[in-house]
């Protein structure tokens, strides 16, 4: 089915998120569409699945100009799109999810959906149990639900957004094939939406670049790296220095500490992390690293084992103790946990205070504090203005202003999800600088660039176990991938000897 | 206590507890589709009213009937539109048409204070009223009782073994998946409203014209927030929530039997009895202490023991649905 | 905000209250009574006499009191509706010593009413404890406890307390002159009562907004995970804010049996917990707002049994009118956001994306 986008525009407000974007899709291929976060790739994506509707240009199907008022009819018209979240139903049986998909008997035929899932589960290669609740799933095994719905369906385009985040490198594989077979052997257009270069170079047959809503370039492939990065950011960054930094003492000690969770056991954790040191916790999510995270603030009390913070015993003490001693934790979900919703920066400059809080809000000296808080941390917004009206980036840059000066250790979930690069860069960028002052840094990523990148050490979690630490620098993406899935390979980890 | 006491108390049992069958299946529903009916107390006293009123008016027991489950439907869907269209918040609009709800029945009530009215005619089924013990329990009653029995075995099969069963899960879990997979959520969301508002009209109808015949200021009053409790207590499933039911109307039977028993008890610890209960019943589901007790069973029967005692509320309730 | 475009909100506010007060006209149309007589026996009943004035006076009182006490647990984001168990239980421990101890009046008063807030604070702990350590959501553990509470009542009056004699309706045996709460010669109005009801909605006024408790509350209301994670000890506060508003609702029901009453009766918190949350709602949680609307409320309140005698309506009118007034604006307030946010949908989303704009741009 060959798809065309004919000058989408949308506007939000001033913001220009597609800006007269044009775009063919043809059968049988897989079309990459690449840009960074913020390029308004979802946004195109959901003018096409008929979630929001353009404000203008069109739309046509086979050469026919059509219009969707809503998803259900662009699913009728044989268009399927897979979240990054995969929009399914999680206390539901798997089996359940996917009879949803037949459509509108009284009784639905169970066995019928069974014997189609059985069908296109061994096409595919998918070992998924219908009889599993979805919650019990990974993310790889939620996208090849998902993918098994669309194609019941009868979905002759195929969307995935963002679809590698968060799957294990042989999860990965298995999807990298399943979409060449859609592409090649069933003649499905597939739209394979990512900012990653590397996958679009390894996996799609032409590309569509965009920037701040604009197409900068249509590209065949074989296609070059420096090109790509010319299209989606008009400049080339030069690999990030590592600076050397000198480790101090030991900052937070594990020892054998197991985190239990009626769904999760995470068992004898042992690890010691340095002053000045930066250590990424990679795995899929709901392999452990959180529960770690958690317990090395104080979130999580360990069942067993001992947790020490500067050589004290802080195993059974609470996590506001832990904040009086010199830790801060950053979740991920930056205005559900982090930010809270109704107040402004300057109420939050006043929370934060946590030490010097007088009984009357003096609120001149709180806008005052927090003015010169967004002067040096460059936020874009007025000491009297509520958190919910910040961008992303800005609510990342609030969060990391209201930290105390000294730190001891600060530990963070995803601390650059969903944000662009230059956004990225600068958070990194404030904490190496706390770094160089001493403070030791955990931080949980979903990026395996990011960790490699970032990271002095890397501990993987798979199924509830940690590896030992690996040096960042003697391992790739790749034995990442692999250990992310759980293969333990002694030839793709690369031990570290230094604990 | 003998033998034919025991089958009467139990029969007794059964009658007065099905209008909290009606209303608890009612609201599991609502709440299964993501929306809060608070007003539950409110509206089981405005139908029971309602019901005996027009049924006293007209001599017509089904009039009665059908005026309750309108005014039931009509109080759902105020806060249906107070909170899928106007969403304002369910717990407010709830909660004044709990206190309008009992206000309005009193006043409006007044004249039919203390009136004797019409009731639903007893009915044993042939044959079944005959089985030793287990007819004189439950087919020694009238056509209400017998429908609040269909009513549970429908529900459940509607919610779990039928395809818009399946999307009313959906509803009520994820607004969004379900939206995107052409579903429209608010629409529904008032459609099932407004049919668990009709069925707690029901309840309130049982009342006046089946089980505490009649009509008295405050007649049913606490009824409504035990039906909301037992909603949680069973896991928004409706077998559960049948069993929850019978398990609390029950004690209020019982409590006449009791006092016979235990004469040195005061009367009023019977009535109180049942929201001692209900705290005790919503500290057991909710508390966390089985989750912490389940860590130390062995995996595979964790996760039975979880699903079969806790419940989780539909993930999406009380929260808004809004497009794009 | 200029006085234009207060009086012009205040004009679109009245609105909602004109169509309760058409709708509650129509009722009473259709169940035959005479709705202008209706209103003008409820005016009536509230304002013929200095001895009227001085009961919707201490009508008032409670009402502020338990309003004062729920706004700080609405800033908390909790919703007790406890609050009239909790008067009781305040009532109830004030009984206790009233009919067991003699002092002095100069002392026994301050004590009896500290009994009061001790009671209810008491109940409003054991609420907050079902809520933050047993998962219990406040609303069941407060309706449960209300019910407690007036089982409770009802047996202590037919039981232990019972007046010599025979037990009745009409409550315990009437308590020692040297426990009543001082009146303004023969008016039924208590010059200590309207006081400290007048003082602790101005402290609620003030504490909420211009104290770093206040600004923790509501960090709790708005998002407690947050709130948490941001080192506020959110549990404590949580049960500090069930605390304060029992111990205000303990101390109304405490007014109640020592001032109103003179003894303890069933029914001794006569709903006005339930009617101080909807004039908290009505008042959209601002404390300068619910002094006027506990006036209004208390006025009906003792206004409506006139209904009975004049009329034979029942005084559940009073009660049906407010709750319409109530439900007309939670709804008005809805429908004015709707059309609100409908025009700012460019303009709101335009603030946020002008940030993501003023970004890009700097980026280059």
């Amino acid at each position: 089915m060959k798809i065309e986008l004919d000058d989408i525009k949308k506007y939000f407000g001033p913001v220009r998120a597609n800006d007269g974007i044009t775009l063919t899709v043809e059968p049988g291929t897989i079309h990459g569409l690449l840009g960074e976060n913020g390029a308004g790739k979802t946004t195109l994506m959901k003018v096409l699945t008929g979630f929001i509707s353009a404000d203008g240009g069109g739309i046509r199907v086979n050469g026919k100009p059509v219009h969707f008022a809503s998803p259900a009819e662009s699913i009728r018209h044989g268009i399927g799109m897979l979240h990054q979240e995969p929009l399914d139903f999680p206390p539901l049986k798997v089996i359940d999810n996917l009879v949803l998909a037949f459509d509108n008997r009284l009784i639905p035929h169970r066995r019928k959906a069974r014997r189609v899932f059985k069908k296109l589960s061994q096409r595919f290669n998918f070992s998924l149990d219908p009889d599993a609740r979805v919650n019990t799933l990974t993310v790889g095994e939620r996208q090849q639900l998902e993918i098994l719905r669309l194609l019941a369906l009868g979905a002759e385009v195929i969307i995935l957004d963002e679809p590698t985040t968060g799957i294990s490198a042989p999860q990965k594989v298995l999807l990298f094939a399943t979409l060449r077979r859609l592409a090649k052997e069933e003649g499905k257009s597939v739209i394979f939406v990512s900012h990653k270069l590397e996958e679009v170079e390894e996996l799609c047959d032409r590309a569509t670049v965009l920037r701040w809503g604009k197409v900068t370039g249509y590209i065949e492939a074989p296609f070059s790296s420096d090109q790509l990065v010319q299209l989606m950011f008009g400049q080339s960054f030069p690999k990030s220095e590592r600076s050397p930094v000198v480790l101090g003492d030991s900052v937070l000690e594990l020892q054998d500490v197991t985190v239990q969770t009626y769904r999760l056991t995470v068992p004898h954790l042992s690890l010691t992390v340095w002053a000045g040191e930066v250590i990424g916790l990679a795995g899929l999510e709901g392999s452990g690293q959180r529960l770690m995270l958690q317990a090395c603030v104080g979130l999580q009390k360990p069942s067993a084992g001992r947790v020490l913070l500067d050589g004290q015993d802080f195993t059974r003490r609470a996590y506001r103790d832990f904040l009086a001693a010199g830790v801060a934790y950053l979740p991920a979900s930056r205005i559900e946990e982090g930010l809270i919703r109704g107040l402004t920066l300057a109420e939050h400059y006043v929370l934060a205070q946590r030490d010097h809080q007088p009984v009357l809000i003096d609120r001149a000296a709180a806008a005052a504090g927090m003015q010169k808080r967004i002067d040096k941390f460059n936020i874009l917004g007025t000491p009297g203005t509520l958190v919910e009206a910040l961008s992303g980036g800005n609510q990342q840059r609030a969060l990391l202003s209201l930290l105390p000066p000294a730190l001891k250790l600060l530990a963070l979930e995803h601390p650059t999800r969903g944000l662009d690069v230059e956004s990225a860069m600068w958070v990194w960028g404030q904490l190496l600088g706390r770094r160089q002052s001493g403070t030791a840094i955990l931080f949980i990523s979903a990026d395996l660039d990011e960790l490699l990148e970032r990271s002095d050490r890397i501990v993987v979690f798979s199924g509830g176990v940690m590896t030992s630490p690996i040096d960042a620098t003697r391992t790739s993406v790749e034995q990442l991938g692999y250990l992310i899935g759980g293969v333990r390979d002694t030839e793709h980890t690369g031990r570290d000897t230094r604990s | 206590m003998n033998a034919v006491l025991l089958i009467k108390t139990l029969a007794s049992v059964v009658r007065g507890a099905t209008p909290l069958v009606f209303a608890g299946i009612g609201e599991a529903i609502t709440e299964k589709a993501g929306v809060i009916n608070l007003s539950l107390d409110g509206t089981i006293l405005l139908s029971t009213m309602t019901a005996f009123a027009v049924a006293y008016t007209t001599d017509s027991v089904i009039l009665g009937f059908l005026a309750a489950m309108a005014v039931g439907t009509l109080m759902a869907l105020i806060i249906a539109f107070g909170s899928i269209t106007l969403r304002q918040d369910q717990v407010a609009i709830g909660f004044v048409l709990t206190l309008l709800g009992a206000e309005l029945s009193s006043f409006l009530g007044n004249p039919f204070v203390r009136l004797k009215g019409p009731s639903v005619p007893h009915l044993p089924i042939l044959y079944l009223a005959d089985v030793p013990i287990i007819g004189a329990i439950f087919f020694n009653h009238n056509l209400v009782v017998y429908a609040s029995y269909v009513l549970v075995i429908l529900s459940w099969l509607y919610i779990f073994k039928t395809q818009p069963g399946l999307k009313l899960q959906g509803i009520g879990e994820r607004p969004e998946a379900a939206f995107a997979r052409g579903s429209n959520v608010n629409l529904m969301r008032y459609v099932y409203t407004a049919i668990g508002g009709a069925l707690v009209g029901l309840a309130g109808a049982s009342y006046s014209l089946s089980i505490k015949l009649g009509w008295s200021h405050r007649h049913t009053a606490g009824n409504g927030w035990i039906a909301l409790a037992i909603v949680i207590f069973g896991g928004w499933h409706p077998l559960r929530v049948a069993f929850g039911a019978y398990l609390f109307g029950g004690l209020r039977s019982l409590s006449s039997i009791f006092q016979r028993v235990a004469p040195g008890i005061p009367s009023q610890f019977f009535n109180g009895a049942p929201f001692a209960l209900m705290i005790v019943a919503l500290l057991l589901v909710s508390s966390g202490w089985l989750d912490r007790l389940l860590i130390y069973l062995p995996t595979r029967v964790r996760r039975v023991i979880h699903d079969a005692l806790l419940g989780t509320p539909p993930a999406g309730l009380g929260r808004v649905f809004v497009k794009e | 905000m200029q006085l234009s475009r207060r009086l012009s909100n205040l004009g679109v506010g009245l609105v909602p209250v004109l169509l309760a007060l058409l709708f509650t006209t129509l009722i009473l149309i259709l169940v035959g009574a005479p709705p202008g007589k209706a209103y003008w026996n409820i005016i009536q009943g509230a304002l013929e006499s200095p001895n009227k004035w001085a009961s919707v006076l201490t009508a008032t009182v409670p009402l502020l009191l338990c309003s004062a006490g729920l706004l700080v647990t609405f800033a908390a984001g909790l919703w007790n509706i406890g609050v009239e168990g909790q008067i009781v239980a305040g009532a109830l421990l004030t009984t206790w010593l009233a009919l067991n101890l003699a002092l002095p009046p100069i002392l026994f008063i301050p004590l009896l009413l500290v009994a009061g807030l001790v009671g209810g604070a008491l109940w409003g702990l054991l609420a907050g404890w079902l809520k933050v350590h047993g998962g219990v959501h406040e609303i069941f553990g407060g309706v449960g406890l209300n019910f407690i509470a007036t089982v409770l009542t009802n047996y202590l009056i037919f039981g232990p307390w019972k007046p010599a004699g025979r037990a009745t309706m009409s409550g315990t045996a009437p308590f020692p002159p040297q426990a009543w709460l001082p009146r303004l010669g023969s008016l039924p109005v208590y010059p200590i009562a309207v006081l400290l009801a007048l003082m602790t909605i101005g402290l609620a006024h003030f504490a909420l907004r211009g104290t770093t408790w206040g600004l923790k509350l509501k960090a709790i209301g708005n998002n407690q995970r947050s709130a948490f994670l941001m080192g506020i000890p959110t549990h404590r506060y949580m049960l500090g804010a069930f605390l304060l508003c029992g111990a205000l609702a303990g101390l109304a029901g405490s007014i109640q049996a020592i001032g109103v009453r003179q003894r303890l009766i069933p029914g001794i918190s006569a709903g006005y917990g339930f009617l101080a949350l909807l004039v908290v709602l009505l008042a959209g949680y601002r404390p300068l707002w619910v002094i006027p609307i506990a006036l209004f409320f208390a006025a009906v309140g003792v206004g409506s049994p006139r209904l009975e005698l004049s009329l034979q309506l029942d005084s559940a009118l009073g009660g049906t009118l407010e709750g319409i007034v109530v439900l007309f604006v939670l709804l008005a307030q809805g429908v004015r956001r709707r059309s609100a946010s409908r025009r700012l949908a460019g303009t709101q989303s335009q603030s946020q994306a002008q940030a993501q704009a003023q970004e890009h741009k700097e980026a280059v």
